[in-house]
């Protein structure tokens, strides 16, 4: 059975259990300087540096990930959203992104093997592509608006090297997350369908698109449905939203989405939105009640946290879903459906 | 679904930005004028076009680079980017590069089986790839089909070999050709019936497959005769569709409907397309000749509208905001309503209610902006102020309120402030939703408020205030409420309210229910949840437990460490003051009675402006923002339109004063030495209190100025003059240019503020005589020296306000006057300090310690409980 057989095999059964954030936990660890640089010698200070912990300070991500299967996760994450040489260069890094990615597969890929191995329910390890910072739809520039920083297939290239990185380490998706601009998020699918052809098999591919504003639109103005026609050709496993903002607000967009895509559902939202002094202060039962009604009303396959949550909140969530029945897939009519910023369908 | 018109039966595709289509776009395009090439896509997509599809395949262009040029461009605009995209090349090269520019999902067209099998299949496997749809040309590698046969033959190999490699069905368009009918050769006249009935063959072969084709190929013989071409286009189309066709590449703009062409006409196209009789095309070109010349093309479609039903019309003029026929129509809809046997209240309640309603939902559902809702509430007014009359008329026979209204609402700006754009905004807002607003105006004590409250019975009160010092003023209001024993529910707004002074202060003060509402747009959502029987109480307490939580949070929070006074005096910013400006060349005080509208102009500032009507965005990027763009295009165009009358017809005048005395640091005071004057003017100023990481310092603006003599400056600008034009306004009901002129009034202010500045730092002072910075430059403020505001963070007490008016005798030279709590009066005005010295620059004070105010109330020599109030927003 293939990996995707897998997952959709499991999904059928219960409400899967994703991760949730690296950032915070990484954050409360205080680690120095010394502790992100390690002995790579690299030019540029590396504190913030988060992904390259899987080279300098793996126990810390390993601690990290052990405590979201501890929580429950069924399908883990690796921790690699900047692991990219676009945002590396911010370290002066690039050349470290293939040791990251396939360091970071490695752990994430031995600890679910671990977990699978102790209780026989499948685990699954998504390899993380971030957004990176440069974006293929807008212009940084005002007076310029046909100006790009960085073209198709300068990007495509950057994400073929992440994703190759990642499969070696071992993952079984790439989960190309926080999408913000559409043609990026083209860019990572044609990095993966390439990557594909050269290994002669399957990498399937998850896609999570964050929106920017209330009225569920991504930075570069895609309506969800809107997205969802420009990435279906991808044929992921998984399309789903995270970050955004909280459950509360992504609620009818995860409505929207789950009654158009026929595939699995996976959406993780953050803790809340974040309180006066940039924090978020949203309770684990808080967050599990909300995406609870996702579940409950059968519109989620897979559910995790993004931004503020921490292992509390994945087990309040997994506790809060079991035994709660999983979204079954829609199947659409087929017809023409094209997307500028909006959805447009050809009747059949 | 949210999406309006998200999908279609039959697919206009214009073909306004092709070069083989449009010989204006081509001239466009090889003129490298890309501005107007865009507007040509928008004109397009206003015009209904579904689909836009771009053609750049001319032998002298670089078609890779205009195609990808081009792309770039549309996507920056968004209400051309909501539709998709036709990337339409000959060449696969210009295909694949406009692919990577495109981020929706678009339509490519074409790709064919010309080379042969394999090259057609890897193209396809490219658009897979690419996620894009895919138009097939009926053509082989032995040309075109021409017959019905060739073109069913080549597109069913073509469906297979794309099914066979996986190719979603749904997503192949085939074009099996449409070429021109009518020419004088004999074959060509099955033409137009072999493509109609081969897009029925095809539709049946090939499951879920769609078709197209280029209706301008069609017509090609009657080139320059208008009216005989968009009757042959309608006419093929009104056969083509119903036998399957899809789509068809075709100016949006140029088609008439089938049953408003001419009949004989309409028969002799007819005839053509579909074969009828043998003789046909003589007598279409015999036809023809009697249509040369005459253009049909430009009936007004805008005023379409006209011809709709009242009630229609009523809605579209109150969604678009026209006013320009609303009395007509309003009395139109009275009358019929009279004659039904109805009632004038009826109009009100029934369509034009309605109608408003469409527009709170559309603005309630992000679709509509500020801007246009204000417009809107402009039209209802003057509807309602049509009827009042006559509903007054029949009031003797009836029984009183018969307007039922959602809920009653008295709103005021409280006193000693005079700030009221923001007011006047939410009581638009919410008279548009049917309550009843009672507008108390501005600095309205809070006896007024709670007997006006009283009187009406009112349902619930609103609160504004922009300037500090009202957010205590609120503070005494919600007080006396609770004296008062009221229970009703008090809304807070205004610019500098906030959720946590609301929670930590007001809410504390008053029993009743007290909501911040954070801008005009929450405003209804929060009136009709207080007023409704299920869902008040459940607000009202999360609400509540919010603020709880607030304040819980607030108790909790160990508060940012604080220097003692003299700790952080020790830690001053240590200016380098041998850097410190020359003497003004120009010292004393400097009036200006009337400074040119036209000249300041070009010192606006927009980005605050498109903020007070609640679109926000840095102008002028805001203009192209894909969801407040097309509000703010508007907008801004109704501001240069009203800018244009204030100047040429001098609405206002802008009067200016500055002044510039030789001073000195003592402590954190700057001392002011007046020529012929014994005693010194003090103005003591705040220091940071807050522990500092590292080397960064506590600073005070008395930092910048040398205890060993220095200069310091200040300035007054107000605008006067608006009062008959708000008034006419008021009178008019145009509440949409009541506030448009005040937010212009305030941008002049900042402008004068600006443009005087300027001209002290080049002219008066000095000490920048060669500056040269562009407009975007001064409001990033890239300039040495500058001029805190009293009331602002670096200088948070609003009480220096006296002391600045009478160095600079504000009130005699620019008539500018304040309030109890230290609101200038014309609204639209500023005043504050220059400092020149380079290394001058803005902070915040934030917090400060008890030690710091007690220091400050022996310095300004008041009270502590003055001190205390005037320095409350900074007191933790």
């Amino acid at each position: 059975m293939s990996v995707r057989q897998r997952l959709q095999q499991a999904a059928a059964e219960r409400v899967l259990i994703f991760d949730g954030a690296f950032g915070t936990q990484i954050q409360n660890r205080k680690l120095s300087e010394e502790d992100y640089a390690g002995d790579l010698g690299l030019k540029a200070d590396q504190k913030g540096n988060n992904d390259i912990l899987a080279l300098t300070r793996p126990d810390v991500i390993k601690d990290i990930t052990r405590a979201y299967l501890d929580a429950g996760s069924d399908v883990v994450s690796t921790n690699t959203f900047s692991a990219n040489r676009i945002s590396q260069a911010d370290y002066a890094a690039e050349d470290q992104v293939a040791a990251i990615n396939i360091a970071s597969g490695k752990i994430a890929r031995e600890l679910a093997d671990e977990y699978e191995a102790k209780d026989g329910k499948p685990r699954f390890v998504a390899g993380a592509i971030g957004p990176t910072n440069k974006t293929l739809s807008l212009s940084p520039d005002v007076e310029d608006p046909g100006f790009r920083e960085i073209d198709f297939d300068e990007l495509t290239a950057v994400y073929k090297e992440q994703a190759a990185a990642l499969v070696e380490g071992g993952v079984d998706f790439i989960l190309i997350e926080t999408v913000f601009d559409t043609l990026n998020c083209k860019a990572g699918v044609m990095a993966v369908k390439q990557l594909e052809e050269e290994l002669g098999r399957e990498v399937p591919i998850m896609i999570s698109m964050t929106l920017t504003d209330l009225s569920g639109r991504n930075l570069s103005g895609h309506t969800v449905e809107a997205f969802w026609y420009a990435v279906r050709h991808a044929n992921p496993i998984t399309i789903g939203l995270n970050c955004s903002f909280g459950a509360d607000q992504l609620r009818p967009h995860v409505q929207v989405l789950s009654e158009l895509a026929d595939t699995l559902l996976m959406a993780y939202p953050n803790a809340g939105l974040p309180n006066e002094l940039g924090e978020y202060d949203e309770l684990p039962e808080t967050t599990a009640g909300l995406v609870k009604q996702w579940a409950e009303n059968g519109q989620a396959n897979i559910l995790g946290g993004c931004c503020g949550s921490t292992p509390d909140h994945i087990a309040a969530i997994a506790k809060a879903v079991e035994g709660l029945p999983p979204r079954s897939v829609p199947s659409p009519e087929t017809a023409m459906r094209l997307a500028g910023l909006e959805p447009f369908t050809v009747a059949a | 679904m949210t999406e309006q018109a998200s999908s279609a039966r039959f697919i206009n595709i214009g073909e306004r930005t092709n070069v083989t289509g449009s010989a204006r776009f081509k001239k466009l395009i090889m003129a490298d004028d890309y501005t107007t090439a865009v507007e040509v896509a928008r004109q397009q997509v206003e015009n209904g076009a579904q689909v836009v599809d771009v053609n750049m395949d001319e032998g002298l262009l670089d078609a890779v680079h205009a195609m990808t040029t081009f792309l770039k461009l549309i996507a920056a605009e968004p209400d051309i980017a909501r539709v998709p995209v036709m990337i339409d090349s000959s060449k696969w090269e210009v295909i694949e590069a406009g692919l990577k520019c495109v981020s929706g999902k678009p339509i490519v067209n074409s790709i064919s089986m010309k080379e042969g099998e394999e090259p057609f299949l890897e193209q396809a496997r490219k658009c897979m790839a690419y996620g894009a749809a895919v138009v097939v040309m009926a053509f082989d590698e032995t040309g075109q089909a021409d017959t019905k046969e060739r073109k069913v033959e080549i597109c069913s190999r073509a469906y297979e070999l794309l099914t066979g490699i996986g190719f979603p069905p749904e997503d192949i368009i085939f074009d099996p050709n449409i070429f021109a009918v009518a020419t004088g050769i004999e074959e060509h006249n099955r033409y137009g019936l072999d493509f109609i009935e081969a897009v029925q063959e095809i539709k049946q072969q090939c499951p879920h497959a769609k078709t197209s084709g280029g209706l301008s190929n069609l017509s090609f013989s009657f080139r320059g005769n208008e009216t005989v071409r968009r009757a042959m286009h309608s006419v093929f189309l009104y056969h083509a569709i119903p036998a399957g066709l899809d789509m068809a590449i075709v100016n949006a703009g140029q088609l008439d409907i089938y049953d408003n062409i001419e009949p004989a006409l309409r028969d002799a196209c007819e005839d053509v397309i579909l074969m009828r009789r043998p003789d046909a095309t003589e007598r279409l070109i015999d036809l023809a000749e009697s249509y040369k010349g005459k253009s049909v093309a430009d009936e007004r479609a805008a005023e379409e509208w006209r011809g709709w039903d009242v009630k229609k019309r009523l809605e579209h003029a109150l969604v678009k905001g026209i006013d320009a026929h609303i009395v007509d129509d309003t009395e139109e809809m009275r009358a019929a309503t009279a004659d039904a046997g109805g009632r004038p209240i009826e109009v009100i309640e029934g369509p034009l209610m309605d109608g408003m309603n469409v527009v709170g939902d559309l603005f309630g559902s992000g679709k509509m902006f500020l801007p246009q809702v204000v417009k809107s509430a402009r039209v209802m007014k003057k509807a309602v102020a049509h009827l009042i009359p006559f509903i007054e008329a029949e009031k003797d026979l009836l029984p009183e309120e018969e307007r039922k209204a959602k809920g009653k609402i008295v709103m005021a700006t409280v006193k000693g402030d005079v700030h009221d754009i923001g007011k006047n905004i939410v009581g638009v807002v919410l008279q548009c939703n049917g309550y009843d607003v009672i507008d108390l105006g501005v600095m309205v004590p809070w006896p007024k408020i709670l007997e006006t409250a009283n009187d009406n019975n009112a349902d619930m009160i609103g609160l504004s205030g922009l300037i500090t010092p009202s957010l205590d003023e609120m503070v005494t209001v919600a007080e006396e409420m609770q004296r008062a024993d009221l229970t009703m529910p008090l809304l807070i707004g205004g610019a500098t309210t906030s959720k946590v002074h609301t929670a930590l202060r007001i809410d504390p003060a008053y029993k009743g229910p007290v909501i911040h509402v954070l801008d005009a747009s929450r405003a209804v959502g929060v009136a009709s949840k207080l007023l409704s029987d299920t869902q008040r109480d459940g607000f009202v307490d999360e609400t509540s437990g919010e603020y709880t939580k607030v304040r819980e949070a607030r108790a909790g929070k160990t508060p940012s460490q604080l220097l003692k006074l003299e700790e952080a005096r020790a830690n001053y910013y240590d200016a380098y003051l041998s850097d410190k400006p020359a003497p003004p060349l120009q010292p004393g005080v400097h009036v200006f009675e009337d400074w040119s509208l036209e000249d300041l102009r070009d010192y606006i500032d927009w980005t605050p402006f498109f903020r007070a009507w609640e679109l926000h965005g840095n102008y002028p990027a805001i203009l192209d923002d894909e969801v407040v763009g097309e509000s703010a295009r508007s907008l801004k165009a109704d501001a240069d339109a009203m800018l244009d009358k204030i100047i040429a017809e001098k609405w206002l005048t802008a009067r200016g004063v500055c002044g510039f005395w030789p001073c000195a640091r003592d402590g954190d005071d700057v001392t002011i030495h007046r020529v012929n004057r014994e005693e010194h003017v003090r103005l003591p100023f705040l220091r940071q209190q807050i522990k500092k990481s590292r080397d960064r310092a506590n600073m005070c603006l008395a930092d910048f100025i040398d205890p060993d003599g220095d200069w310091i400056g200040g300035f007054a600008v107000g605008i006067h003059g608006i009062e008959p034009h708000i008034a006419r306004f008021q009178a008019d009901k145009d509440d949409y240019s009541d506030i448009l002129l005040k937010a212009l009034a305030d941008r002049f202010a900042e402008a004068l503020a600006e443009r005087l500045h300027r001209h002290t730092r080049t002219d008066l002072w000095g000490y920048a005589p060669g500056e040269q910075l562009t407009n975007q430059a001064l409001i990033k403020e890239e300039y040495r020296g500058i001029r805190p505001a009293p009331g602002y963070p670096a200088c948070p007490d609003h009480s220096l306000k006296p002391i600045l008016f009478e160095l600079l005798e504000a009130e005699k030279n620019v008539g500018l006057e304040l309030t109890e709590s230290f609101a200038m009066y014309p609204t639209a005005a500023v005043s504050g300090f220059y400092f020149g010295h380079p290394e001058s620059q803005y902070f915040g004070v934030a917090r400060i310690g008890r030690d710091q105010l007690e220091d400050y109330a022996q310095r300004r020599g008041v009270d502590m409980a003055t001190a205390e109030r005037w320095l409350r927003p900074n007191l933790d």
